[in-house]
């Protein structure tokens, strides 16, 4: 595949990266990312990972555009209230770049159709708001053998770590279980500041862009936590691959995906 | 003694266990916040019994579910 004069403008400032060049941009463009969840994570993470070039993009979302959606949820304008957020990231990023394939998915996420949904992708990124999906993305991810980045935030915090198969800890190994319902507060109950969803998001596309080009190291095997109210950020390295987790151990107990019952966050 | 709590030094009594770290930490739901100890998970089982030693290095895990 040979860039045309646009792309290798458009491109430039990766292209000129000893660590990316033509070589890696190729490989980007050649990408399927997934990411589940067109919210305050998934926003910025879709936007980036289309700027960049990521040739295929998987967009998985149940919801609708939501006006108290807008503070924090940037792919989407107040034009499109009202419309499946799927769509509204779709042509955001098509408008961004028109490399890119966007695929989506106006559909929950769920132990019927996850395996279906990560299996022609390269990396998954989880952008959901609430427990059940966040174990059910690592436990399919664990099980199909897929890479993904994980984050959450809330108030003013907000962290991410990545799995990679063989290479460190998987979610479950870090928390067992999700917590019960209403036992840890969500959004819409705690609030967020908006941009915590730039920060993360973001940083969970820069890990996708190094895991597909190969450089640097990844947030494997470590959960990096950032407090805005302190400006600090914490990467905490973790303890290795939990040989007796349940979902990634030697002796797995969990085999078959669960769905967990749980209020969700409120994506909306 | 001193420990080292989410990247910062502290000055704690000696023998404190892991729950007595937790109280003194104000960690928000505690029962459901997960802990490592020197790059060790710690069980919650154990939280009232662990002692922790000196220049010992904790984490508190938060649980965190937003993201839309």
């Amino acid at each position: 595949m040979a860039f045309s004069d646009e792309q290798l403008e458009r491109y430039s400032r990766h292209i000129i990266l000893k660590e990316i060049g033509v070589r890696g941009q190729k490989k980007l463009l050649n990408a399927k990312v997934l990411i589940i969840g067109a919210g305050g994570l998934g926003a910025p993470a879709a936007m980036y990972l289309a700027a960049a070039g990521v040739g295929t993009i998987g967009i998985a979302d149940a919801d609708e555009v939501d006006l108290s959606n807008l503070q924090r949820q940037i792919i989407h304008a107040t034009d499109d209230v009202g419309k499946p957020k799927v769509e509204s990231a779709k042509e955001t990023m098509n408008k961004m770049n028109p490399d890119v394939t966007v695929k989506t998915y106006h559909e929950f996420v769920s132990s019927e159709n996850i395996l279906d949904l990560i299996k022609d992708y390269d990396f998954i990124i989880d952008g959901t708001d609430n427990f059940p999906a966040k174990f059910l993305i690592n436990d399919a991810c664990v099980m199909a053998k897929k890479p993904f980045s994980h984050a959450g935030i809330i108030r003013f915090k907000g962290q991410l770590m990545t799995y990679v198969p063989g290479e460190g800890p998987c979610y479950r190994c870090v928390f067992k279980n999700p917590p019960p319902k209403d036992a840890v507060p969500t959004c819409k109950q705690a609030g967020v500041i908006g941009a915590m969803g730039g920060v993360i998001g973001s940083l969970q596309a820069m890990e996708a862009i190094k895991y597909i080009t190969g450089v640097g190291e990844l947030l494997t095997g470590s959960l990096l936590t950032f407090d805005a109210i302190k400006m600090n950020f914490h990467k905490v390295k973790l303890p290795k691959a939990d040989c007796n987790c349940a979902v990634c151990g030697t002796h797995p107990t969990i085999t078959k995906l669960i769905d967990y019952e749980q209020a969700e966050c409120d994506g909306i | 003694m001193k420990i080292t709590v989410s990247g910062e030094v502290k000055e704690v009594k000696d023998e404190l266990t892991i729950a007595e770290l937790i109280e003194l930490e104000n960690v928000e739901t505690p029962q459901y916040v997960s802990v490592s100890v020197n790059d060790e998970f710690a069980k919650s089982e154990d939280f009232k019994t662990q002692k922790l030693h000196e220049g010992d290095i904790v984490e508190f895990l938060y649980f965190m579910g937003g993201g839309q």
